[in-house]
């Protein structure tokens, strides 16, 4: 079905069993925690698999000027050494379409692969990777953003990198009240669980790889446009995923790599990153610089809105981070601008990370309005409601649904948000100074094209499938759920195989759209698939009810496995997006409150507590929906306070690049962190009128720690993270 | 990882021996040495296990003290009622570093010798004076923000990653050894550390083959103890800046005081004019600021890491306050 008109009442809706939404535990949650679920690295292949090792460039740029492998053929058990030298012609293209590798002596940035040694085992190999003897002519390279300032210009082939409405730079210059603030946010890595893996297989001119994917049909596309083979010869097989957060959107290196030395080895070939090559090998997010400027009336209503974004990629590259697109939406105001610039670098790719945009957009808008409010003497919530647009303020369409105010008051109510003292440096409590704070969350809602097939067995049990993922976000779970509840099954009677391009084509796991769109093919599958037990069974399948195994309609009812006969029966689904992705302004919302301790001696601070209240359509499971939240917003006290890749100009290079010293929270820093959805329901976004919540959790959460920290101690700080030597200066002497 | 041969030694003269040969390195709890041989920052020929010798008994002396064997995990250490009734400091300590997984791993003796987390020593194509003599160091002009302020040199600025060796410090513990010819040293872990200087790369003064068997402690020092760690996040974080006190306090005065501190040099520091000001002294703002530039004396930042001298300085203040308070 394609999403051309609102959703009226539907199967989830009329007759349901009430299985959709409820905190079902994960359905593969035993086999994670037992070991039992296998993932790329751990798919064994026999005796006959090789390991590979990859070798990264220790320059920034430059040229590879000699390269000795002699050491390395030679050293135990190594079977190959793939340099530029021995590596296939490759298919090219940006990062999202193409991932070629060792193409040429040329060192576009640090940590590029240079060599791939494969040995009989995994230790042979990383030994011998030491013995690749590289000799390079280094060049003068571009690695920080801001030496590249000079060259940003507009970022081609995306989202449209600016927006404009009414007249910015007058309504601003003529507003009563401004404000103009800088502020900017580091390079960050994703630092996902597990690594990035393949084990690579050929049969014949067919390849088979097992890889840590998020998006396997695009994943598909790219092997074969990099490998130059025809697409219907690749099969990706991806079936859990140890979290990936962007980093796994697009094919990387270690899949290319291995089908590559397959091929020549004729032999399975098995590779993963080790922890540090991760943070140069695949992408991370860019730093952002980002210019604010807010213009009110006296009573805090905006008259001109203004957000200017740098970010940096490698030159070849067009994505950057769409840091202002939320402030398009969010805020009222006759007079809005925004702009985007890349600077060309010679650093790794710079790509998606969870909430790309909106993660780091909030930590400055949502900081800009906090500061907004003081000036004003207003309350932060009071000036939100004052700015609470009627439709979309730069699209002019209304919303899906939009409930932000509502977040914002219930989150108010729930935190006591009434305690807060809204002069800074106030609160005490022993050595803590004491702060609350508030930020908006916002993220953009899409539906993606996604196909299924459900088939009903003789024993009455369903089998669901589509080459949909599973990233640790509960996709199993609330497909499960699903079929379940259309099928009038119990959810132990359905069985969800994902992971598969063999399996109907399904949009992946990133954007949040993951749930709606596979979770929305299915929905049609399951329907179809009534329609059809509905007229083997002699009845309306529009009025047709479905539960405990049976079929009903005017006081008739069957069981359901009398009428699928020993083959059993199987329909297909389809969901498109339509005409509603334009004729509605979709986003999910949500607000929420921090309350940290800020030590007045040395300016550590640690959250005391954080709520997060969101809308986001209808909820599929409680349960997994709440920790897609919950992790978000610890994602958010990583970027207020922790994460920051430290590049290192004189090499190109990312210094911090282990998860010793990349910081991410760990469980003593989420403390009393809770997350609740407000009841929705979305009949413009998707047949299960649900919105995304994979990124809606990161959004806005560090802002409301920052504005937190401003809360506790008076100092604002500008530029994430927020760690105590940029607090210490400013605080008292005298405690 | 480079190619290794190990022995699993049964006896200390074993474990001399085997570690006496050039290139070989004992292993103990490994939760440092693993990682550094995976990235070829240690590349020792021979591995000398010794998780099996009997090292693993905490006795009182006959002194009033205690003798922690080498292998001793840090969890155990600090879970020891004598030590946490007696030498709060040390537990304390103990519990702040690395996380419940590394410290059931990570032993006493094996904690004395965790390697700098300095970035650029774990780098192979960097250069480090420590790992690669000669080579220069790239945390000088680097990103040197968890660096040393003080006991540097201009070979290397790297701090010693040790929160058990901060607080052993301020006890004035005593590192027990033997080697191959089963010679015996006590070596005061004032001494066991060195400075840089321009040897970088030789970090303690303990030789080849000499195997460390205990950590003595001398009975408690009066006063109360308090080991405060100043880090970046709540826990699984090394100290930018961390204080062992004992310090006896009563009535507004200062009785007597050790400080010991952790993420500002190569090696724990102590500075005895600190101590020396605070015997008898009020407890005061003016008495903690004196001391603290005492402590102090000689700092130097390297750009990224400037801000650990005002925050020492903030921290002291902290402590000797809280350690006042009766």
């Amino acid at each position: 079905m394609e999403m051309d008109a609102p959703i009226g009442s539907n199967a989830l809706d009329v007759g349901a069993q009430g299985v959709v939404g409820k905190p079902l535990d994960r359905v593969d949650g035993r086999l994670k925690v037992t070991g039992g679920a296998r993932y790329a690295y751990e798919v064994e292949q026999g005796p006959k698999t090789a390991y590979g090792f990859v070798v990264e460039a220790s320059i920034g740029k430059g040229q590879i000027k000699s390269i000795d492998t002699g050491p390395a053929e030679r050293a135990p058990g190594v079977t190959l050494v793939l340099t530029y030298r021995n590596a296939p012609q490759q298919g090219t293209g940006n990062h999202h379409v193409a991932h070629p590798v060792l193409t040429s002596p040329e060192v576009l940035y640090y940590g590029l692969p240079v060599a791939f040694v494969v040995a009989e085992t995994f230790e042979e190999a990383r030994a011998a990777a030491y013995l690749v003897r590289v000799n390079y002519a280094r060049t003068p390279g571009r690695f920080a953003l801001r030496s590249g300032l000079g060259q940003a210009r507009a970022p081609q082939g995306g989202a449209p990198p600016d927006s404009a409405v009414g007249d910015f730079a007058g309504a601003f210059a003529a507003a009563p009240v401004r404000l103009d603030v800088t502020y900017t946010t580091p390079l960050q890595s994703q630092a996902m669980m597990e690594p990035h893996a393949t084990l690579a297989m050929w049969d014949g001119d067919n390849l088979i790889l097992h890889t840590s994917n998020q998006m396997l049909n695009q994943g598909r596309d790219a092997v074969a446009r990099t490998l130059q083979i025809p697409v219907e010869n690749v099969r990706l097989i991806s079936p859990y995923i140890g979290g990936g957060f962007g980093s796994k959107l697009w094919v990387n290196a270690d899949a290319i790599l291995a089908a590559i030395a397959a091929r020549q080895l004729n032999r399975p070939v098995k590779t993963a990153l080790t922890r540090q090559q991760i943070f140069h090998v695949t992408t991370h997010r860019s730093d952002t610089i980002q210019r604010i400027r807010l213009g009110t009336d006296r009573d805090g209503r905006i008259l001109a809105i203004g957000h200017d974004v740098f970010s940096g990629n490698l030159w070849s590259e067009q994505n950057y981070e769409g840091a202002a697109l939320q402030t398009r939406t969010l805020y009222a105001g006759e007079n809005r601008l925004t702009r985007h610039r890349l600077a060309p670098l010679d650093i790794p790719v710079a790509s998606s990370m969870r909430a790309p945009g909106e993660a780091v957009g909030l930590l400055a808008l949502e900081c800009a309005i906090d500061e907004l409010a003081e000036k004003l003497d207003l309350d932060p919530i009071e000036l939100r409601l004052r700015n609470e647009p009627a439709a979309d303020p730069e699209k002019h369409i209304p919303y899906s649904s939009r409930h932000l105010i509502s977040c914002l008051q219930e989150g108010a109510r729930r935190f006591g948000w009434d305690r807060r003292n809204s002069k800074p440096g106030q609160s005490r409590d022993g050595r803590w100074l004491v702060g609350m704070g508030v930020a908006a969350a916002t993220r953009g809602n899409t539906l993606q094209l996604s196909k299924a097939n459900v088939r009903l067995g003789p024993d009455g049990s369903a089998v669901v499938r589509m080459a949909m993922t599973d990233i640790g976000t509960g996709t199993y779970t609330i497909l499960t759920q699903i079929a379940a509840e259309m099928l009038g099954l119990a959810p132990e009677q359905v069985r969800v195989e994902l992971g598969d391009t063999s399996f109907p084509q399904a949009s992946g796991s990133g954007g949040s759209y993951g749930a709606a769109s596979s979770g929305s093919a299915l929905f049609d599958a399951c329907n179809n698939l009534r329609a059809k037990l509905a007229r083997l069974a002699g009845m309306d399948p529009d009025s047709a009810r479905f539960g405990d195994g049976r079929i009903e309609a005017a006081g008739q009812s069957r069981q359901l496995v009398d009428l699928v006969g020993p083959g059993g029966i199987d329909a297909d689904g389809e969901i498109k997006p339509g005409a509603t992705s334009t004729e509605f302004s979709q986003q999910s919302y949500g607000a929420h409150f921090a309350e940290v301790g800020v030590d007045i001696d040395t300016g550590e601070v640690r959250l005391r507590r954080m709520l997060g209240v969101f809308t986001a359509g209808r909820i599929l499971n409680e349960k997994t929906a709440r920790s897609q939240a919950i992790g978000g917003m610890i994602f958010g006290i990583g970027a207020a306070l922790e994460e920051a890749l430290i590049l290192d100009p004189r090499f190109g290079c990312f210094v911090n690049h282990d998860l010793a010293e990349y910081h991410v929270p760990v469980h003593a820093d989420v403390v009393d962190v809770d997350a609740i959805f407000l009841p929705e329901l979305d009949a413009e976004s998707n047949p299960l009128k649900s919105k995304g919540v994979g990124e809606l959790g990161i959004c806005g959460a560090g802002a409301s720690i920052a504005n937190a920290i401003y809360n506790a101690c008076g100092v604002r700080v500008r530029d994430y993270p927020i760690t105590l030597d940029k607090l210490i200066s400013e605080l008292p002497t005298q405690s | 990882m480079k190619a290794f041969t190990y022995e699993r030694a049964n006896s200390l003269a074993q474990a001399a021996t085997g570690s006496s040969k050039p290139g070989a390195k004992i292993i103990a709890g490994g939760t440092n040495l693993l990682d550094l041989m995976k990235l070829q920052v240690e590349t020792p020929n021979h591995l000398v296990d010794i998780n099996r010798l009997p090292l693993d008994k905490i006795e009182d002396t006959p002194e009033g003290g205690l003798r922690i064997g080498a292998m001793v995990r840090n969890s155990d250490l600090a879970a020891d009622l004598r030590v946490r009734q007696r030498y709060g400091v040390l537990s304390r300590a103990l519990l702040s570093g690395a996380s419940a997984q590394l410290r059931n791993k990570a032993t006493t003796g094996g904690n004395l010798l965790q390697r700098t987390r300095c970035y650029y020593f774990y780098d192979v194509t960097k250069p480090c004076n420590k790992r690669d003599p000669g080579s220069g160091c790239a945390a000088l002009g680097g990103f040197n923000r968890i660096h040393a302020i003080l006991g540097a040199s201009d070979q290397c600025i790297a701090v010693n990653p040790s929160d058990m060796a901060v607080a052993l410090r301020a006890l004035d513990a005593q590192v027990e050894t033997v080697n191959a010819d089963n010679a015996t040293r006590a070596i005061p872990i004032a001494e066991f550390h060195r400075l840089p200087g321009m040897t970088p790369q030789i970090e303690t003064t303990l030789r080849q083959g000499e195997v460390i068997t205990a950590v003595t402690l001398p009975p408690p020092p009066p006063g109360k103890h308090i080991y405060r760690k100043v880090r970046d996040r709540a826990s699984y974080a090394f100290a930018l800046v961390s204080v062992a006190a004992v310090v006896d306090a009563a009535g507004g005065r200062i009785r007597s005081a050790r400080l010991a501190f952790g993420g500002l040099a190569p090696k724990p520091w102590r500075v005895a004019q600190a101590e020396e000001r605070l015997i008898g002294a009020s407890a005061s703002e003016r008495t903690f600021d004196s001391a603290a530039s005492d402590v102090l004396n000689g700092a130097r930042g390297f750009g990224g890491n400037d801000f650990k001298i005002p925050l020492t300085r903030r921290t002291l203040r902290a402590v000797l306050t809280e350690a006042s308070v009766t």
